[in-house]
């Protein structure tokens, strides 16, 4: 991390920035970079000692500070040599490229004609940086044209505050169910988006993976905010440990020590022959059965025994099925 | 200090490209206030590092010689063509269009590189406003933490290895690939390149990638075959694309996600009130890993192979003690 780097990276921007625009306020400046505008005052403040080689003063760039500490306005002079931004690297490029054409394949067909105009002129001004795009290749999941629906019809009626009837499908019991929430909001993380809301049928705050759910029915009922219930933070994952989490010990064979990596450990150690022990927090002994079923013996619940007990239970129950039918 | 040093890349930065031509070390020591009152090592370490640091921000900084004739004399430039992004004019509706972008990606290091790309068309003079539009808009999700490790290494063109295994009880065996590019397909990334271990191209699905992607050679040490079609071999590699079938009964009412692939079902006449499903599938192993997820709930009639493997690892969880 340099912060040098980050900021000469501003800069090289932040000045042709300035240039092509007249006037340009300390406030946009900052949202159109999106920093405090205390960082571009800091940035602008290394300009001041920046210039054409050689010592004289005249060959400094000049920034109005008068104008900056006044009126809250940017104005730079001296620097025609940085009138253009730095071309655009590969990952850039591609990264936006990428985005217009995933735009453009799941997007409404009104924006099509845009974004190919749009593709068109970036392909041709990023010019090589651009090539690696075409070894990036997103086709969306056939529902994706239908999720994007859904969130756009979910995040309307957070905003209108109007209730929702949805049948929503629940893995870790295998079933669907019909409920009436109160969308908050929609947001994503790990990959995937959720509805926030507030679930009338649990009467407490969940979140819904829009793409477990079957029907959504906006319905002309109204709900007052609630105003007890704060957004999710889901900056630190979507799976909070709760004070209901069972903590579960597991002794992990070679062929399982990927689940140490794979899911949230409270604690790992070797346990010999190239064997782990591992902690984790569950929350659904559903979850952990489903997960030591499939593990089969490359996994075992070391404790607590209730639920050794169960993951036992569920197999045994399971193989019952592939015992000879009575009567073949 | 963060500002001095800044004042410094850039001061170097704008000797470079306001030059005529190449501009030798001792030259650039003159005139840039920091490096001359530097001692000599002091000098040398920091215009390295320099050098380094404006690379890796995409400044071409080239190295030639001064007068062909006398090779003795390296100097430093920035051509001017190779540092400015080009004219690029958008009309306002373009510019909304290129704002909608910006959030397609979620993932935090894609959705930065794209704030960047924006940053700099603002810079160019473009006015992105992200709010004039009211249309549908996609998102690319990624959810495999080694997405990110797999982009940077197909973009620096940096040959990796990595530990992946095929099923959930399959051990993990470390892997060496080139990528070559990376693919989504119905919600899961995958890479595809050049397997070095096996010497044939290979594709691997970054869910299945344990542990992390670590460089194994060099930036830009191969290339990508001329020619080659990421989607084209992405699509000739596909380890996921089913080619069995497998025959399930279903307690009635569960295994919905099975439900959701099933090509077939219907009640099946020799056991009371169970469903029978037909369900395509690519690997044997993963196969039983979903099939597992539903217990006593579904039952595998055939094939023979799929029936062993989900019984051998039931017995197994059934038979372990504490």
């Amino acid at each position: 991390m340099s912060g040098a780097r980050d900021q000469v990276a501003r800069l090289l921007a932040l000045v042709p920035y300035i240039q092509a625009r007249s006037d340009v306020s300390l406030e946009q400046a900052a949202k159109d970079f999106g920093v405090r505008p205390a960082q571009i005052v800091k940035d602008l403040n290394v300009l001041w000692f920046c210039g054409l080689p050689g010592l004289g003063m005249g060959d400094l760039i000049d920034v109005d500070m008068e104008a900056l500490e006044g009126e809250g306005v940017i104005r730079v002079s001296n620097v025609d040599y940085l009138s253009r931004p730095l071309r655009l690297g590969s990952s850039e490029a591609s990264a936006l490229i990428v985005a217009l054409r995933t735009l453009r394949e799941g997007g409404d067909e009104s924006v099509r004609p845009v974004v190919d105009r749009v593709l068109g002129k970036l392909e041709a001004a990023a010019g090589e940086a651009a090539s690696l795009a075409a070894q990036v290749e997103v086709q969306l999941s056939p529902d994706e044209a239908e999720l994007g629906r859904l969130r756009k019809e979910l995040a309307a009626a957070a905003q209108e505050r109007r209730a929702v009837r949805i049948d929503y499908y629940v893995p870790a019991r295998d079933e669907s169910t019909e409920r009436t929430v109160d969308p908050l909001r929609v947001v994503t993380a790990e990959g995937h988006a959720y509805l926030d809301a507030w679930c009338r049928l649990a009467e407490d705050q969940r979140l819904f993976r829009l793409d477990r759910i079957n029907r959504a029915e906006v319905l002309d009922e109204t709900f007052r905010p609630h105003r007890d219930v704060r957004p999710r933070d889901l900056a630190h994952g979507l799976f909070q440990p709760s004070p209901d989490d069972t903590l579960v010990t597991l002794l992990l064979e070679p062929g399982a020590r990927w689940v140490a990596e794979y899911y949230p450990v409270e604690s790992a150690e070797e346990a010999g022959e190239d064997r782990l022990r591992v902690r984790l927090l569950v929350g659904d002994p559903g979850w952990l059965t489903r997960l030591m079923l499939r593990l089969g013996g490359a996994a075992r619940v070391e404790g607590p025994a209730h639920l050794a007990d169960q993951v036992r239970r569920a197999a045994t129950a399971a193989l019952e099925a592939y015992r000879p039918r009575s009567g073949e | 200090m963060a500002a001095r040093k800044s004042e410094r890349l850039l001061n170097l930065l704008i000797t470079l490209l306001v030059a005529r031509s190449y501009v030798t070390k001792e030259r650039i020591r003159e005139v840039v206030e920091q490096y001359r009152d530097s001692t000599d090592d002091a000098f040398e370490k920091m215009f390295e590092r320099d050098k380094e640091e404006l690379r890796s921000l995409g400044v071409p900084l080239e190295v030639g010689h001064l007068d062909r004739a006398f090779e003795d004399e390296p100097g430093y430039r920035i051509e001017r063509s190779a540092f400015e992004l080009p004219e690029i004019d958008l009309t306002p509706e373009e510019a909304a269009v290129v704002g909608l972008a910006a959030r397609v990606w979620q993932h935090a290091g894609l959705a930065s590189a794209t704030s960047t790309a924006l940053v700099k068309l603002k810079a160019a003079g473009v006015d992105v406003d992200r709010t004039a539009l009211d249309v549908v808009q996609p998102q690319i999700s990624v959810a495999e933490p080694c997405f990110g490790a797999f982009w940077d290494a197909t973009v620096t063109r940096t040959p990796v290895r990595f530990d992946y295994r095929p099923a959930a009880a399959t051990e993990p065996a470390q892997r060496h690939l080139q990528p070559w590019g990376v693919v989504s397909y119905r919600g899961r990334w995958y890479v595809v390149g050049l397997d070095t271990d096996r010497d044939a191209e290979r594709m691997f699905r970054l869910s299945r990638v344990t542990g992390p992607v670590l460089a194994s050679g060099r930036p830009g040490s191969f290339e990508v075959p001329e020619g080659t079609n990421v989607h084209a071999l992405a699509r000739s590699l596909a380890p996921d694309r089913p080619s069995r079938t497998a025959r399930l009964r279903v307690r009635p009412g569960a295994a919905l996600g099975l439900r959701r692939h099933a090509q077939f079902s219907d009640g099946d006449p020799a056991a009371d009130g169970w469903d029978l499903l037909e369900v395509p599938f690519a690997r044997a192993d993963a196969m039983a890993d979903e099939v597992l997820g539903y217990g006593a709930d579904v039952v595998v009639e055939e094939p023979p192979e799929l029936r062993e493997l989900v019984v051998d690892r039931l017995r197994a969880a059934a038979g372990a003690r504490p």
